[in-house]
């Protein structure tokens, strides 16, 4: 199996983020490059989230920028970046606990929908056809997820693992281009790891998303991965294959451990 | 009829070509393909694989659940005269190399990626397997073995084809004689290789048939198609019989959608093993506890009414003013929602076989209403041996020969079928053959039984575990372990037994209580146990299952044949049968001889007469370690009952 790694999509340069005096991120640096799997691992408080945070537009770094396709930003709040096509799922699953599957899954579509609340509202023809385009690509994602059989669920009904996989679902619906994850796999069982580990490499070869995730299942990053970037109080410890991080010094000390 | 399945697919397609042949459900519609549909999708796929080098006579498998387009397959090869092979999608790949080699197999037609992959890893074991076609492209994209190619490229290819070649398919279906070998079927043997049935057109037409008009089954029936395709039963209802009566085939979304496509598609002709309809009424049970008051006792109350008098309304005998009232009042608030929420308010004839089935499961789907009956047939007959006719559903019987059947029972008991739609031989196994088709035409079932006073046959067991009584007040009564064990298990509270009897004065049978019943039973009971082997020792819990023991003997007592079964002595054992210690089979069957050999002693005071017994017994954990449980059985004895001749 070969996939073709393409040029640089997403460029954090020298990135820093203090939270008044706690420096959260300093001087992060790393570029992320087209259909690759690129991981950001790190001890508990390294700044993993806060990182993808910088990158979704929730925060605003005070010093560097990030690019995205070669158009650098300074600031931008999470709706610009989600136009650009990025996407995210949550560590901490943000899902309407009380709607379906289904409208769980629609709402990514929501950039999407260009009928206005009024043309819906009053079921015109054109809103009503673009609902039902809308649906079918739900759909092809429910289908792509193997979740058919909780289309019309309450969310909050489901498992853990399950609602993950509809968190991944309404990500999908938005048809990115940049799909960040944070610990897709955060709680999960072996077999539900695996389930998702599949679906996540299937998200990356079969769409050519790119993906950047954030993940503590050493196992899981080492083997999913094409690179990953090491993160350390805020700091960049390390960058480079699974193979390269695994013997680089620094990370087995902070990180992996080290044997006295 | 003589006629060939291809040539069934033709008649309807010009007959009827814009009704519904099947639907699949896929992406949360249900897809509609028809009549005319599919015989231009058979023909794009028999081309396809004529172009391929599909051969006459040569086998090919077919692996996959229940989608159209793999039916669409087993029909193209058909036409060709190949001769489709369904395997169990379930099956490892090791357990595919020795179907595989033995027919010869050079083509597979597989549903996904779970099954490309069992064919890639047993490629070197199966040189001749060179063409692989699978239905559904997820996850194949980077897959670039050769001989691997999408089932949508050969189509294409053989549309392509028939254009040119527009007499090709029709030419290639004329050709093949009803008698020509249809499918082949691998039964799973118990023990050594899987044998291959191997049957005809005319054999699986005629028996089909003859299933469609016992039940009138017309074009308006709908079927759901659930069960593997490779188990004839799969294979006559959404199959055979689909060609037969003309009736739309539904596919469901995937295995775990089963039950919400059931309500959907309201099927008007139903089968499912016993489990199935278990599992539907324990989630009925469990819903209704958590249900409100005036829910649940309204539930309580009528189900009552039901158990009642259902049966006898089921048997089409009127109920009188009162008990009719009470019904149809019944029917109107707790049956007929609680048919349609099992998805099965459409149902006109719903069969059950494979094993048997408790009374109580039986009769309450009966009761509230839905034609549930029995059938008696297996791969070799194809199916339909003996059906249950609509008003004479019996738990314990599986029906009246079909048309065209003769039964006879040899002198050891063996049921004798023929039939018109017996195999026509095991493939390449003629010793195997000659062993259950006899010279003259009778199969050998090696199922034990008899046709009851009512015409009904009625099975007792493996022919090999029935044994004789020796000695004692029953000296050579029939002992059949099987029947005495599922009499017992029928019992919730009961979720084992091992019976023995056979060269013995008595029968004497032990048990495995079941933890969640039982223990349930003892919570509501305010019983305190520590665990499993104290619970199973309790005297309430002897008293319980001496109880469910003497409710078995009284109605043995009233079988002809089986008084002399009744069970003099019992003891609960103090640990769970299990496949890991060696004391079931892999598929929960009990080993009864192993238990014998390890629990002899246990079996040495059954027949000893001692009133309590020490064991030690080792046990083996999920974990790999092992350890030992200890404990003091009790040895109960129970009533006998004095054998009544039956009044039937």
């Amino acid at each position: 199996m070969t996939k073709k790694i393409g040029d640089v999509i997403l460029d954090v340069q020298n990135i820093s983020l203090r939270f008044g005096g706690v420096k959260a991120l300093t001087d992060i640096s790393f570029n992320v490059k087209e259909h690759e799997v690129r991981a950001i691992i790190g001890p508990n408080g390294a700044g993993k989230s806060s990182m993808l945070n910088c990158i979704n537009g929730v925060y605003s770094p005070q010093e560097g920028s990030i690019s995205f396709r070669g158009q650098t930003f300074k600031h931008m709040n999470s709706r610009q970046v989600a136009e650009m096509g990025i996407a995210r799922t949550f560590q901490n699953l943000a899902l309407f606990k009380g709607m379906s599957v289904i409208d769980n899954i629609m709402t990514g579509r929501n950039l999407r929908i260009k009928s206005n609340l009024f043309q819906q509202a009053l079921r015109l023809g054109a809103a009503q056809r673009e609902e039902e385009q809308h649906r079918e690509f739900v759909e092809h994602i429910i289908d792509f997820l193997e979740i058919q059989a909780f289309r019309k669920t309450p969310v909050g009904q489901l498992p853990y693992g399950l609602q993950k996989r509809v968190d991944l679902g309404r990500a999908l619906a938005m048809e990115p281009q940049v799909l960040l994850l944070d610990e897709p796999m955060a709680g999960m069982n072996l077999e539900e790891k695996q389930d998702m580990s599949r679906f996540i490499l299937d998200v990356n070869d079969e769409f050519g998303t790119t993906i950047v995730l954030i993940e503590h299942d050493m196992g899981v990053v080492m083997d999913i991965s094409d690179r990953v970037v090491v993160l350390d109080y805020g700091k960049k410890i390390g960058d480079g294959t699974p193979e390269e991080v695994r013997n680089n010094e620094e990370v087995i000390s902070a990180y992996l451990g080290t044997s006295h | 009829m003589q006629t060939t399945f291809p040539r069934l697919l033709l008649e309807h397609a010009k007959r009827r070509p814009t009704a519904a042949a099947m639907r699949e459900k896929e992406y949360g519609i249900w897809q509609t393909t028809t009549w005319a549909a599919m015989a231009q999708l058979v023909e794009a796929v028999a081309c396809g694989l004529h172009q391929a080098g599909l051969q006459r006579g040569e086998h090919m498998v077919v692996i996959g659940a229940n989608r159209p387009r793999l039916y669409a397959t087993m029909l193209a090869a058909q036409s060709l005269g190949a001769i489709p092979v369904p395997l169990y999608q379930d099956a490892v790949g090791a357990e595919c190399v020795f179907p595989i080699n033995n027919a010869e197999v050079r083509f597979a037609v597989v549903e996904d990626q779970e099954q490309v992959d069992k064919m890639l890893e047993i490629r070197d074991r199966c040189p001749q397997l060179t063409h692989v076609f699978y239905d559904d492209p997820r996850g194949l994209r980077n897959y670039d073995q050769p001989g691997l190619a999408a089932l949508e490229e050969l189509i294409g290819a053989g549309q392509a084809f028939a254009k040119i070649h527009t007499q090709l398919f029709i030419e290639q279906v004329d050709m093949a004689q009803p008698d020509d070998v249809a499918a082949m079927f691998f039964t799973s043997g118990t023990t050594g290789n899987p044998k291959g049935v191997v049957h005809t057109h005319n054999t699986l037409i005629n028996r089909a048939a003859v299933g469609a008009r016992f039940d009138k089954l017309t074009e308006n029936d709908e079927v759901l198609a659930y069960l593997p395709p490779a188990w004839i039963g799969q294979n006559i209802f959404s199959y055979a019989q689909w060609l037969v009566a003309g009736y739309v085939v539904n596919c469901p979304e995937s295995g775990a959608t089963v039950t919400i496509d059931l309500k959907e598609v309201g099927p008007t002709y139903y089968f499912a093993p016993p489990r199935v309809f278990e599992g539907l009424l324990t989630t009925v049970m469990i819903r209704m506890e958590d249900a409100g008051t005036l829910k649940r006792k309204m539930f309580h109350a009528f189900m009552d009414v039901a158990r009642r008098v259902g049966p006898t309304k089921m048997d089409g005998k009127s109920l009188g003013f009162m008990d009719g009232l009470k019904y149809a009042l019944g029917n109107l608030f707790v049956y007929g929602p609680l048919r349609n929420s099992l998805g099965l308010s459409r149902v006109r004839v719903a069969y059950t076989a494979g094993e048997a089935i408790g009374p109580d499961l039986f009769s309450f789907y009966r009761s509230i209403g839905i034609n549930l009956k029995q059938l008696y047939g297996s791969t070799e007959t194809a199916v339909f041996v003996c059906l249950q006719p609509d008003h004479e559903a019996r738990a314990d019987t599986v029906g009246v020969p079909c048309e065209g059947v003769e039964i006879k029972l040899s002198d050891t008991g063996e049921i004798l079928v023929k039939s018109p739609g017996l195999l026509k031989e095991y493939y390449k196994n003629p010793a195997a053959t000659a062993e259950v088709l006899s010279a003259d035409g009778w199969y050998h079932t090696s199922d034990a039984g008899f046709i009851d006073a009512s015409g009904h046959l009625k099975i007792i067991d493996r022919v090999k575990d029935v044994g004789r009584i020796k000695g004692g007040a029953n000296d050579g009564a029939m002992f059949a372990p099987k029947y005495v064990e599922n009499k017992l298990k029928f019992f919730s509270q009961i979720k084992e037994v091992v019976a023995y009897g056979d060269q013995r004065d008595q029968v004497c049978v032990m048990v495995n209580i079941d933890f969640e019943a039982v223990g349930n039973w003892a919570e509501r009971r305010n019983l305190p146990y520590a665990g499993y082997t104290d619970l199973a020792q309790k005297p309430e819990v002897y008293e319980l299952i001496r109880e469910c023991v003497e409710k078995v003997n009284a109605d043995l007592s009233r079988d002809e044949l089986l008084a002399g079964s009744q069970i003099s002595r019992f003891l609960v054992l103090h640990k769970e049968l299990d496949a890991d210690d060696g004391e079931l089979t892999r598929t929960n069957k009990v080993r009864r001889g192993f238990i014998a050999d390890k629990y002899s002693v246990l079996v040495d005071a059954l027949y000893g007469g001692r009133t309590e017994q020490y064991i030690e017994t080792q046990v083996k954990f999920e974990d790999g370690r092992t350890g030992s449980v200890s404990a003091t059985l009790q040895v109960r004895d129970a009533k006998t009952f004095a054998p009544v001749k039956a009044a039937a």
